[in-house]
């Protein structure tokens, strides 16, 4: 460690910690539905029997199961460090059995306290429409500003979302993402619990963010949130999306499905903000389908977590439609994140963009892996990829896999990738005006993600900016 | 007080190039050291900055008293030392104005937040000064300005900063004859009983604008003759040449 750091003061030190470690903390489990440990028919059917699932659901769950099984570990391409997830380990469902409350103060003690002190409430107050605060398996708060419930805006987790409004999200349930897309969606088919199902109306813009929080407070414990957002032609809507495990001695495994709809002239925009602790296996699939001039972008920042495996995708349907991915990566040591993004042109005139920038420090490891498809048959499309990593140790490392196939000469793409690094002169230039070697650091990494940054709202970006400093005090030198 | 260089022996990769080098420049004087290429003047300027590629291998430099070696390159930026660079070093995405106020903000007593309005009332009026375009707020430290952007842009911030010694390196080396005016109006007006100024130049043009109260030749590593304005434009007419003869004779 540098001299700069070393001599950071007390005061500092306390306040990067407190920071850092912010969601590092729990309060003791005291749940009254616990699926036990590992993984069989019978996990399936305690699941369905406390959700009070519905037939079809029941027997979706058990197929997906079979399908999970059947599916081998994607190590032949992706890492081993996979084979460490011990399947019969995890407990799949933990939830105290109640219903989502729609206020605060309903919401228990220890869990009110928890999302209290990840600033929850707080935000809600101030910017949101709506929040849906998981804890564990199940919801423990719900809410949506009345205004968008009277304009038809329904905003519920997946439980409500598939028994009280089967006509709305069945349709869509499991087609943008199928539950062989690969092991993963499979297991989260099988188990899944809590999410938010949310439907825009048609023509309804919503102007303020709804912001679903996941929270992972039991150790050996996995969350498998399913997320599916529909909205109708022309409607509007951004999602955000937050998310924290304390750090235990054991592996946590988070194992999403968010599927987006956008329907004719819709847009959606989902932001991620993920912050898991470096011992959580993040594996999600997330995937937006895009019909005529529709619009889905995804707005990732993972910075936390031992290893992400992600790839948010668009399947452009629809003539017109587009696709942007813009994603910020941060791997420090002992963490691997394995992102990208997936573009399928399916359709004329149909525009995508990927942005993404990785930064590894220490023995931290970022990979991207990008596909885009563009078929022969389709013309006018458009796909813009560029991928920019910087390392900031000479043991950290970072790998680039695009794979870009694009037939028929109708089209027009375009790739760039770079891999640079903090320059030592760079480094005693920023030093010289009187800057620490943390704060020039990190000075640099914010100026090498900036104009990423500018995509998150406001209070997203701060706290972003917040984050990216905070990694850097601890890891130079 | 000054700053005090006394018998400095430092180079890079084992290769000894500043040679016994000392020199007092005390507040509220300017000092001007010239030399051909070679004879250590820009060592002089990253030992004094603390440049972690250069060695000291014997000698002190002092700063009002303090031992400056013992100081991390920032710790001696915020004790009062600007270098500005031959050749300043691009900060992609992070604002000029951003980089001025964290340079700032890192000298300000913990948990007290810099103005952010007598700032930029500060920023704008120095920039007036200097002829810079308010654009080069929101632009990329560096990124993309040619020479005599750079030079200005490295002005700005020593008039910013406000420190207690400024070492100029090769500020006037690729100016052109009105940047080189305009650089020279900032140095002298910040000109004060307060500041010491050191200004390291392979040419007499500068002083021509910077009128030095001391000149300093470096050559071999040392200073090798000292004397007033006058040096200078000596030097200018007889060339470098016979003073490395003169050395050798006298050496």
């Amino acid at each position: 460690m540098s001299e700069a750091v070393k001599t950071l003061d007390a005061d500092t030190k306390s306040a990067i910690n407190i920071d850092r470690e912010k969601g590092d903390f729990r309060y003791p489990e005291k749940h009254k539905f616990n699926a036990g440990t590992g993984l069989t028919a019978a996990t399936i059917d305690y699941i369905c029997d406390v959700k009070g699932d519905k037939d079809w659901v029941r027997e979706f769950r058990h197929r997906a199961l079979k399908v999970f099984e059947g599916k081998p570990m994607p190590t032949h391409w992706a890492t081993k460090d996979l084979e460490n997830i011990d399947f019969d380990k995890i407990r799949y469902y933990l939830s105290d059995g109640a219903k989502p409350k729609r206020t605060w103060d309903e919401v228990p003690d220890d869990v009110k306290e928890t999302f209290e002190r990840l600033g929850i409430p707080q935000q809600e107050r101030a910017f949101l429409a709506g929040v849906e605060a998981q804890f564990d398996s199940e919801a423990a708060y719900s809410n949506v500003k009345e205004e968008l419930s009277k304009e038809g805006v329904i905003f519920v987790n997946s439980n409500e979302g598939l028994n009280e409004h089967e006509d709305i999200f069945r349709p869509y349930f499991g087609k943008v993402i199928p539950t062989g897309d690969n092991k993963f969606s499979a297991l989260n088919s099988a188990v899944f619990s809590g999410g938010s199902f949310i439907y825009v109306p048609k023509g309804v813009k919503v102007k303020h963010p709804l912001q679903a929080y996941f929270r992972i407070n039991s150790e050996n414990f996995g969350q498998f949130e399913r997320t599916l957002i529909i909205c109708d032609e022309g409607a509007e809507l951004t999602y955000m999306e937050g998310c924290t495990a304390p750090k235990f001695e054991t592996a946590t495994l988070h194992s999403a499905v968010v599927e987006l709809v956008a329907l004719k002239g819709a847009k959606i925009q989902y932001i991620t903000v993920q912050n898991w602790s470096s011992n959580v296996f993040n594996l999600v699939t997330k995937r937006g389908l895009a019909m005529e001039d529709a619009e889905v972008r995804w707005i990732d920042c993972n910075i936390g977590s031992r290893l992400t495996m992600k790839y948010p995708g668009v399947v452009m349907k629809g003539k017109g439609a587009r696709g942007e991915v813009i994603s910020i990566a941060l791997a420090n040591s002992g963490q691997h994140q394995d992102t990208g993004a997936k573009m399928i042109h399916a359709a004329d005139n149909t525009t995508s963009n990927v942005v993404s920038k990785s930064i590894s420090v220490g023995e931290g490891r970022s990979t991207y892996r990008g596909q885009v498809h563009i078929p022969k048959h389709l013309k006018g499309c458009r796909n813009n990829t560029e991928c920019d990593a910087l390392l900031i140790n000479s043991n950290s490392r970072t790998d680039t896999y695009p794979a870009i196939t694009v037939k028929g000469n109708q089209h027009a793409t375009q790739h760039e990738a770079s891999v640079s690094q903090v320059s030592e002169e760079m480094l005693f230039y920023m030093q010289q005006r009187g800057l620490s070697e943390a704060a020039a650091m990190s000075l640099a990494v914010n100026g090498f993600v900036n104009e990423l940054v500018r995509e998150f709202p406001m209070e997203y970006s701060v706290e972003l900016k917040r984050l990216i400093e905070l990694e850097m005090e601890g890891s130079v030198g | 007080m000054s700053l005090i260089v006394k018998d400095l022996h430092a180079g890079i990769e084992g290769t000894e190039i500043v040679k016994g080098l000392s020199l007092e420049v005390p507040k509220g004087e300017v000092h001007a050291i010239m030399g051909p290429n070679g004879s250590g003047k820009s060592t002089l300027s990253k030992v004094i900055a603390g440049h972690e590629d250069y060695v000291v291998t014997g000698g002190s430099v002092t700063l009002d008293g303090a031992n400056l070696l013992e100081l991390a390159v920032d710790e001696r930026a915020r004790a009062g030392i600007f270098l500005a660079f031959q050749y300043p070093a691009d900060v992609p995405g992070v604002s000029n104005a951003n980089f001025i106020r964290a340079a700032l903000q890192a000298r300000m007593p913990k948990g007290e937040e810099l103005d952010a309005v007598a700032y930029y009332k500060e920023l704008y009026a120095r920039m007036d000064q200097l002829g810079m375009d308010r654009k080069f707020t929101a632009r990329s430290v560096n990124e993309g300005f040619s020479g005599g952007e750079k030079k200005r842009n490295e002005i700005l911030q020593m008039m910013m900063l406000d420190p207690k010694y400024c070492v100029l390196d090769e500020t006037d080396s690729g100016l052109d004859i009105d940047a080189l005016k305009v650089v020279a109006e900032g140095v002298n007006s910040m000109r004060s009983p307060e500041r010491g100024f050191l200004i390291i130049t392979h040419y007499q043009r500068l002083l021509d604008y910077i009128q030095p109260d001391h000149v300093h030749v470096l050559a071999g590593g040392k200073i090798v003759r000292s004397g007033g304005k006058e040096l200078a434009l000596e030097l200018e007419e007889r060339g470098y040449d016979f003073l490395k003869e003169e050395h050798l004779t006298t050496a």
